[in-house]
Order: C-alpha cells, then sequence, then structure tokens
C-alpha cells in the first residue's frame, strides 16, 4: 500500500513493491514520435526484433518536423511509415498532431496504466492518473519487443495546492511555480503526486500543462488522481477498461510540500533556464520579435481560446510575428468551427500545422539569431530554437486579464532583462 | 570495464541536451558521426575539435537534463568522449548512456579542473586526480545497470539474454 506510483506497478509487477525497488514490468502503452523512431527502428532490428509485441498499442507520431521541410526528415518519415505498416503499429501522420496530445485525445493513456513514449514529456498524461514516462529509443525498442521495460520505482514528492486561483493565472502559472519551487533537478529519479483543491478545480486539458512540465523538475512522472472530470475526458475517446488508482492512507512521501496559491501571480521563465521563474511583471517592457502558441503543454482549445479572447478585434504589433500551432487536427477544428481560430488570424496570426515545429526548431517560425520568443513551450533552453527564450505568452502583469495590452498587440512584453532583453517559458 | 584514462573537458550545471546537441541536427543528418561534430557547440565552438580519444566531460548537476534524445550519449561516444563524469545526472540520459554502452560516473566533481588528467575505474568506482594525486569515490550503479553496462549496452543485453535478464530470479 503505497503511493500512487508504488500502487500502479506494483499491481503490474504482480507484487507489492516499494521506492527504490527495481522490477520488470509490463508496458500498456507505447509512442515514439519522428525524431526518435529512426533510432528505436534501429535498435529493434539489431536486437533482432522481429514484431511489435503489441502493435495495437504502439503509436508512431510524426510531429516534430511535419510536414516534412527537407530531404532527410522525408526519408525519415518514409522510413516511419514503412515501419508502422510492417508492424501493424498504430501511425499518426503528418498533420495530426503533437504526440502528447494525441495520446490522450485518441484515448490510449487510461488511468492505472504504465506507458512509456520515446520522448521527454510523456509524463503529459499523468493528468490521466497514468504512470508515463520518457525514456531513450532503445528502452522503447526493448519494450515493443518484450512488451516490458524495467523500472525502479520512484520515490514520491506530494505538492497539494490549496486556495483558488486569482483571475489572469491558468495552470501554467502553476507549472512554473511548480518548476521554481523543485529546481530542474530537484524531483530527479522521483514521482511528483500533484493534487489539492485548485487542482481539482481545473480542467484535465489544464492539468495536463501541469504535468507536462514534471519532467521539467527531473522527475519521472507527473501523477494525478483519478476523477469524475477524467472518466468524463475519457467517455467516447477509449474502449480500454481501466480503473483509477489512488494513493493509500498510508502512503510514505519523500516530502510534502502543501501551498496556498490564492496569491500566484503569473508566471514566467526567463532565458535559458526552466526554474529562473519569476512574475510577469518582472519582465515588462522586454521588447519581442515572435509569440509561439502551441505544443503539448499550452496547445489546446481553451489555451486558444484565452488568446483569441485578448486578440479579439485587435491587431498585433507590426514588429511581432504571431505563430499558432493547434496542438491537434481535432482542435485545429473544434477552434475553427467555434471561431476560436478565426479571431486568432484576423489579429495577424500565422497558424501552422499541428505539430511541434517551432517549439523544437524545425521548422514553422524559427527565429533569427538573437530574437526574442515569447513562447507557451515548456523549455527555454538556448539551442532549441535556435535561439533562446520562450515564455507564456497568455499573460498580461498583474492579473489584468490576460495579454490585452501586454502582449502581441504592441511589440512589448516586459521589462527589459538579462542579455538586453527576454520573456521566456510559458512553456 | 576497465580504467579508463584521458584529459577533463570541464563544463557547469545542467546542461542540457539541446546543448549536447541541437535539437535541429537531429532532422538535418542521421550520421551519428556527422552530427558530433556539433557536439556541445551552443557551450563551446570547436569541441569536438578539442576531445582526445577517450577524453572525460565533466560537468556539476543536472547532466543531460531535457529531452530523451538518445542522440546526445551517441554523439558524444561518437566524439570520442570515454566517459561522463558528473555530480549528478538527469534520469532519461543517465539511462540512455548505460543502454548505448557510454559509461557514467556520479561523483562530486568540485575538484576536477579543466586539462587535469584522470583515471577511472569503473567496477570500483573511483575517479583518480592525477595531475592533483587526489581520489574520488563515486556513487556505485545500480546492479541492473551494472549489468547491461557490461554486456555493452541494452542491445547486447537483448541478443545475450532473448530479452531483459536483470536479476538471477529472472
Ligand atoms: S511540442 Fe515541443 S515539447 Fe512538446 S513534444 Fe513537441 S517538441 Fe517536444
Amino acid at each position: 500500500m503505497g503511493t500512487i506510483s508504488e500502487n500502479v506497478i506494483s499491481t503490474h509487477a504482480g507484487k507489492a513493491v516499494v521506492a527504490g525497488d527495481i522490477v520488470v514490468a509490463p508496458v500498456d502503452f507505447i509512442m515514439s514520435q519522428d525524431g526518435t523512431t529512426s533510432l528505436t527502428i534501429q535498435a529493434f532490428r539489431k536486437m533482432g526484433g522481429k514484431s511489435v509485441h503489441a502493435p495495437d498499442r504502439y503509436a508512431i507520431v510524426l510531429d516534430h518536423s511535419a510536414p516534412s521541410p527537407l530531404e532527410g526528415v522525408s526519408n525519415i518519415h518514409k522510413e516511419m511509415r514503412e515501419f508502422a505498416d510492417v508492424c501493424d503499429a498504430i501511425l499518426y501522420d503528418v498533420g495530426e498532431g503533437v504526440c502528447h496530445q494525441l495520446v490522450p485525445e485518441k484515448g490510449h493513456a487510461v488511468p492505472g496504466s504504465i506507458i512509456i513514449g520515446a520522448d521527454s514529456h510523456t509524463c503529459t498524461y499523468g493528468a490521466l492518473n497514468s504512470f508515463a514516462t520518457g525514456m531513450g529509443s532503445t528502452d522503447v525498442a526493448a519494450a515493443l519487443i518484450s512488451g516490458k521495460t524495467w523500472l525502479r520505482v520512484p520515490s514520491t514528492i506530494k505538492l497539494a495546492y490549496r486556495g483558488v486561483l486569482p483571475a489572469g493565472s491558468f495552470s501554467k502559472d502553476i507549472a512554473l511555480h511548480m518548476v521554481r519551487t523543485l529546481t530542474a533537478d530537484g524531483a530527479t529519479y522521483m514521482a511528483l503526486e500533484i493534487g489539492g483543491e485548485v487542482i481539482d478545480a481545473l480542467s484535465v486539458e489544464a492539468r495536463m500543462t501541469i504535468s507536462n512540465m514534471a519532467v521539467e523538475t527531473g522527475a519521472k512522472v507527473g501523477l494525478m488522481g483519478y476523477d469524475r472530470k477524467v472518466a468524463d475526458y475519457l467517455k467516447g475517446r477509449t474502449k480500454v477498461s481501466f480503473k483509477g488508482v489512488s494513493s493509500s492512507g498510508d502512503a510514505k512521501y519523500d516530502r510534502v510540500i502543501a501551498e496556498d496559491l490564492s496569491d500566484l501571480p503569473p508566471q514566467v521563465a526567463r532565458p535559458h533556464r526552466v526554474d529562473d521563474v519569476v512574475p510577469v511583471d518582472e519582465v515588462a517592457g522586454t521588447e519581442i520579435d515572435e509569440v509561439f502558441i502551441g505544443t503539448c503543454t499550452n496547445g489546446r482549445l481553451e489555451d486558444l481560446r484565452i488568446a483569441s479572447q485578448i486578440l479579439d478585434g485587435k491587431k498585433v504589433a507590426k514588429s511581432v510575428r504571431l505563430i499558432v500551432a493547434p496542438a491537434s487536427r481535432e482542435i485545429y477544428l473544434r477552434s475553427m468551427e467555434e471561431g476560436t481560430l478565426g479571431r486568432l488570424v484576423k489579429a495577424g496570426a500565422a497558424v501552422v500545422t499541428p505539430g511541434c515545429g517551432p517549439c523544437v526548431g524545425t521548422g514553422g517560425g524559427i527565429p533569427a539569431d538573437g530574437e526574442i520568443v515569447l513562447s507557451t513551450a515548456n523549455r527555454n533552453f538556448k539551442g532549441r530554437t535556435r535561439t533562446r527564450s520562450y515564455t507564456w505568452p497568455a499573460r498580461r502583469p498583474r492579473h489584468t486579464p490576460r495579454f490585452r495590452d501586454a502582449f502581441p498587440t504592441r511589440g512589448r512584453y516586459s521589462d527589459e532583462h538579462s542579455e538586453g532583453k527576454g520573456a521566456q517559458v510559458r512553456g | 570495464m576497465n580504467i579508463l584514462r584521458g584529459r577533463a573537458h570541464r563544463f557547469g550545471d545542467d546542461v542540457n541536451t539541446d546543448y549536447i546537441i541541437s535539437g535541429k541536427y537531429k532532422f538535418k543528418t542521421l550520421d551519428i558521426n556527422e552530427m558530433a561534430k556539433h557536439v556541445m557547440e551552443d557551450l563551446r565552438p570547436k569541441f569536438y575539435e578539442q576531445i582526445e580519444d577517450g577524453d572525460f566531460v565533466v560537468a556539476g548537476r543536472n547532466f543531460g537534463c531535457g529531452s530523451s534524445r538518445e542522440q546526445a550519449p551517441l554523439v558524444l561516444q561518437a566524439a570520442g568522449v570515454g566517459a561522463v563524469i558528473a555530480e549528478s545526472f538527469a534520469r532519461v540520459f543517465y539511462r540512455n548512456c548505460i543502454n548505448v554502452g557510454l559509461p557514467v560516473v556520479e561523483c562530486d566533481t568540485s575538484g576536477i579542473e579543466e586539462g587535469d588528467e584522470l583515471q577511472v575505474d569503473l567496477r570500483k568506482g573511483l575517479v583518480h586526480i592525477v595531475s592533483k594525486g587526489k581520489i574520488v569515490k563515486a556513487t556505485p550503479l545500480p546492479a541492473v545497470m551494472v549489468r547491461i553496462l557490461e554486456d555493452g549496452g541494452l542491445v547486447e543485453h537483448f541478443k545475450k539474454h532473448g530479452g531483459f535478464k536483470i536479476s538471477d530470479e529472472g
């Protein structure tokens, strides 16, 4: 009887495990994307892999560099399609969306399951009570062949967030606050269990933003509990039967951090550290060149809605490019149908294909050297988008309902800052 | 796993995988040796040319944080790096290193400076700073990782055992 992680892994391993134990456990779902699948295929072949253990529980996603901007990428994509075909895996081709939106949206991530993905933000599905973690291509290949993976059962830090989020602050602010509190390596090798009334009040989409950034603290998973909202989210999306897993009353935690977030102002991470998080006010006035709204962190419908409300009837400043990438085809369509996307386009947004593009620096809005990007992504590492800074755009200093006059309608975001300019990570 | 010898190339804390190899190169080429020419270039231009076979990358905390890309340990390996020695590692990177057979050593690196001559005994978990006559003890690898590393990486481990063989029971 233990933490959510211990309980999920115990059920899978068929014996009671505690933090620190090493087990080989069956895996319920596997994902790899176009930046990691080539190496997965290579390892799979080298290991002598003939067939995929459970092809209906393996998804290959073409999102990181899609549609292909280069011949080399086209060849990778071709190889992936062929592999999916040969092994009968699920293929989400160009335009379907970002892997971490698709896996939950298509009903593959269910409560109590173990999921591994060849991408670090696989922890996003923790919001669906799923023990989901990123691994490298060779680990994924081993799981494809054997249907299993080895895990060291993590110890857990419990985060209990009380209160009511102030108007103008959103789940991303909680995520950034969490990363600052724990620091970029504060939860390395560990699990996070994130809950409390603030989390209960959020939609499943908004919760995913927080679980998504668990890896930014070094954590293996960012688990949340199972509730009605998760059940409703999955209704009509999955045929897989599942059972929510909670922690036991006598669970042992490494640490419990309980906080009231009722005064949490909008946050931003400054370049180039995910944990260099400050209230947005502190960077007010910084000139920005590009705003990117999208990614597995904040490319969901409610994010687009927030942005479109702020920009409704306004125009993006001439000196700023606004790039929007809905996180999936479903989100793209729904935001089109309800008029959200139209409002953004009228304000001056350039809409690009659902996928990763500008987030990882492969296309669809790569900034020039030295430019400042305010992004909804999760990382603000140098070298990622050729440059630099990332942030959460959808905010405006002092809780004034978001961007309004701050953000793209005039080309400044915040105060001058390190390296002369700079906002960052919302994402 | 024998004794490794080489010089230290010193880096700081939180060296992320985009520093090790920028995400954009993943798609420019599939050739790891080509990619390796860009290893750590945002932190140290032309680093590739400064590495002699067997040299060590020595860093502070949280080495390899960020993406799960296995290209990160692969480019270090292809560039000739014999092992990465750091105060702590990000989880996926650490695992990836073992899987591809690149040794990782977790120890106090504060006494290691740029250019120091090092001898690393992986089995005993000792780092000998030859130029200073000092010996630092490393955190032992979990047994499962020793097994995989001794087999030459996860691919070889799988080939040898036909699956996971992480403990004697199975
Ligand atoms: S959107 Fe960005 S962080 Fe998310 S999977 Fe794509 S590249 Fe990674």
